[in-house]
């Protein structure tokens, strides 16, 4: 296989371990205040994550730094061209990680409770606007022939874009929900439990039109394969999460947000930026792509570390798997 | 101001800001590494109520120094695209190092530290904090080899078609001259920060609440002050072999170092300068005589270049411009960083002194438990500083102009919005973070008899690790 394919086969694992690991924290940053009313709830519910949030937003920078080395290209068109979604996405995130850290660093109500406030809209905000980001990478933005973007903030905010912000946001949200409801006990699983279903509900509608969109804008037999298989995936783990097994139900969203990932990285493939005007203006990954040189390295570094990350982040979800207890009152 | 001094602005207050977290990270995680395992090996409970005070402020601080390195990483495509273009095939390689081997190992261990400590053997736990520590001085050798391909281009070819670096070795660039003595300077004055910080938080508690835990201060301030002396040696001798590198591959920065106009054959160092610094006028100054040759070349008769013979110099080989970097910000900042750091070294010598054998030390004292953490905190600013502009007017030296590297689409209107922006925003967490650090410093060590931390399973009562 060309280097270029390995590699933007590797942005898209990036991206995928991203959604997949940051979605369900994202989705508790969003429920939390909601599910728990009072601060031994909450406390629980954030505890799920608090071990491993930090090392899920890494998949993150690492997505953002491997597409700078392999592409660099991509990383200049894409991160110039939507600068307003990312800086706020840069200021939820921001915000999100400090209060995490802090809300427990005080005991007082009050400072908890702004920073619960802050962890949910800094959880709520980026999820949206990755889902327009991705949207938007997907539909195509207008490019020029060097490849600059020419839209403005506004031509980022299309209906299908929205959609995908939404569709991302009622997805975590239910992804959320199904780890809350698989690391927590009593009432508060029940509550995370049901609302998983309520809000599944809604995401499964929402990702089905989504995704469907995504097709019909640009897609081809296996993007449409993975996407039908997306799709099943979710309703499979929907059904679980209606009869309580929350394992096989967690193990559904994980899936099928892997998959609706993929599915809209191999409808963009080969193009990575395409552009809604002229053909020419659209950015290919072998346009995109750093040197054979460049990529041979990072490939051999990339083989050796990225399974290592993966053997002891596993480890932590192992020493963290006895569910979490709500303290007594 | 147009995108490109907007563009340059937002680097440095986001950069500068960055950077008043990561020395405290990098010395903190492995001062307080240092601390559990003085308690894992001696059982000593003074080592363990040090390691849970020193290390919740070392949660507080990498807070910081996490969401604002995001920042770091978005902004050079965000405002950059043409740097990114131009650079991404050798420069994009250890970021994504960073990424891989560095953060993953920082973020994943932390949290294991942080919620470990009933759920882990003693052992491993004592290990998560270690990961931490190798991962942060992992972190610090990928992105100053990336910052020292910025100053020193190797390992690389330019591609005339492609208009762009590429790499061709990234054992060159990973070994690079100049990350090789940055680095031990950064790690050092890193370390001159942490130590001082520790020293000066002990320093607080013995004057303020002189009877509560004496013997668990006095250790601290003693362990903090000892870490400064030892540091500010190593950044002495390493900053003395980097100003040799730098004569070599930037000798204009070195120049610029000392406003040095006309070349000179021994070359003095002045203390400062009263006067212009655009080598007009000089009403007066302090100098010592052959310090200059040695700083740049080891030799007490080594001949500096001048500023004036550098800028004809790449005249001819870059065409006409100018190459001068900002030089009276380039002079101070180097006498600053010095003196500052020199300043700091002096202080902690003092305090170990002043309470040497159980002296306790005088009540006056208190007023310096502020600044001894900030003194070195602003001279690695100054550093920065001084390396960042007196690189300029390149991006990357010899191959790109900062004016080429902006992003050529992005309007002054989205840029003032992010500078605004995230001005406003670290504004507001400075505060809320200094807030933070004061409370929890004041509020002192914690009982050995508290109830245990974080358990993940079951979150007790507010728990100092915990959420």
């Amino acid at each position: 296989m060309e280097l270029t394919t390995v590699w933007f086969i590797a942005i898209a694992m990036l991206w995928t371990g991203y959604f997949v690991l940051e979605g369900f924290d994202f989705g508790v940053g969003m429920l939390f205040r909601v599910l728990g009313p009072n601060e031994p709830e909450r406390r629980a519910a954030i505890t799920t994550i608090g071990p491993v949030w930090d090392g899920n937003e890494v998949w993150l920078i690492m997505a953002g730094a491997a597409t700078f080395a392999a592409f660099p290209e991509w990383y200049a068109t894409l991160f110039s061209g939507f600068y307003l979604p990312l800086f706020l996405i840069l200021v939820g995130l921001i915000v999100r990680g400090v209060a995490l850290e802090y809300r427990g660093k005080r005991d007082d109500p009050v400072w908890r409770g702004r920073m619960d406030l802050m962890i949910t809209i800094g959880s709520l905000l980026p999820a949206l606007l990755w889902g327009v980001a991705f949207g938007n990478i997907v539909r195509g933005v207008p490019l020029d022939a060097n490849h600059e973007y020419i839209g403005s903030f506004g031509t980022l905010l299309n209906p299908f874009a929205l959609l995908g912000g939404v569709t991302f946001v009622a997805v975590f949200v239910t992804h959320g929900a199904i780890f809350l409801a698989l690391r927590t006990t009593d009432d508060l699983r029940v509550r995370a439990n049901r609302l998983a279903t309520r809000a599944g509900v809604v995401a499964a509608v929402l990702t089905i039109a989504f995704l469907a969109w995504a097709q019909a804008l640009r897609g081809d037999t296996v993007s449409i394969i993975v996407t039908i298989a997306a799709v099943v995936a979710f309703a499979g783990g929907l059904v679980a999460n209606l009869v309580r097994r929350e394992g096989w139900a967690f193990i559904g969203t994980t899936l099928a947000i892997g998959l609706a990932v993929v599915s809209l990285f191999v409808a963009l493939f080969p193009n990575v930026m395409p552009s809604t005007l002229e053909p020419g203006s659209t950015l290919t990954a072998a346009e995109a792509a750093s040197s054979a040189y460049t990529l041979k390295a990072m490939t051999i570094i990339t083989a050796i570390f990225l399974p290592l990350v993966m053997v002891y982040q596993g480890w932590t979800y192992w020493v963290f798997r006895k569910r979490v207890m709500v303290a007594a009152s | 101001m147009d995108t490109l001094d907007l563009a340059r602005w937002q680097f440095a207050i986001t950069t500068v800001y960055h950077f008043f977290f990561v020395p405290v990270t990098i010395s903190l995680a492995a001062i307080t590494a240092g601390l559990q395992t003085a308690w894992y090996r001696t059982g000593k409970e003074k080592y363990l109520r040090l390691t849970k005070f020193y290390g919740k402020l070392f949660l507080i601080n990498i807070a910081m120094g996490v969401v604002t390195g995001l920042v770091q990483e978005f902004q050079f495509g965000m405002n950059w695209s043409d740097y990114s273009r131009f650079v991404g095939d050798v420069f994009g390689a250890p970021l994504a190092l960073e990424g891989l081997l560095a953060f993953f190992l920082e973020s994943t261990f932390i949290g294991l530290w942080i919620f470990g400590w009933e759920r882990l053997p003693k052992l491993v736990h004592l290990g998560c904090i270690w990961m931490v520590v190798l991962g942060t001085q992992l972190s610090a050798y990928f992105i100053l080899a990336a910052n020292s391909w910025m100053q020193n281009p190797v390992g690389f070819r330019y591609n005339t078609a492609r208009g762009r670096a590429e790499m061709t070795d990234l054992w060159a660039v990973l070994t690079n001259k100049v990350v090789l003595v940055t680095f031990p300077h950064t790690i050092f004055a890193a370390f001159m920060v942490g130590g001082a910080f520790v020293a000066g938080v002990a320093l607080w508690h013995l004057i303020r609440r002189p009877l509560v835990d004496k013997d668990v201060f006095r250790s601290a301030l003693k362990i903090g002050a000892s870490v400064v002396l030892v540091a500010s040696v190593g950044v002495a001798i390493s900053g003395d072999l980097q100003g040799k590198v730098m004569t070599e591959v930037q000798p204009m920065k070195m120049a610029a170092a000392e406003a040095l106009y006309q070349t000179e054959k021994p070359a003095s160092f002045s203390v400062f300068t009263v006067g212009t610094l655009d080598g007009s006028k000089e009403i007066f100054s302090i100098k010592l005589p052959y310090l200059l040759s040695f700083l740049a070349t080891g030799h007490f008769n080594g001949q500096v270049k001048g500023i004036n013979s550098l800028q004809d110099a790449y005249e001819q080989l870059y065409g006409p411009g100018s190459y001068k970097p900002n030089i009276p910000l380039t002079y101070w900042t180097f006498r600053l960083m010095i003196g500052v750091g020199m300043a700091s070294a002096a202080v902690a010598l003092w305090l170990l002194w002043t309470t040497r054998r159980g002296r306790a030390p005088a009540p006056w004292l208190i007023w310096l438990a502020a600044p001894l953490p900030l003194l070195p905190l602003i001279a690695n600013t100054f550093g920065w500083v001084f390396t960042e502009t007196g690189r300029q007017p390149w991006l990357v030296f010899g191959l790109l102009p900062t004016a080429s590297g902006v992003s050529p689409g992005t309007t002054s209107g989205e840029v003032i919005t992010s500078l605004a922006g995230f001005t406003l925003l670290y504004g507001a967490l400075a505060v809320v973070e200094t807030k933070l650090m004061l409370r929890t410093i004041r509020g002192g060590l914690a009982g050995t008899d508290d109830p245990p931390e974080a358990s993940p399973d079951q979150p007790d009562k507010p728990l100092s690790f915990a959420y």
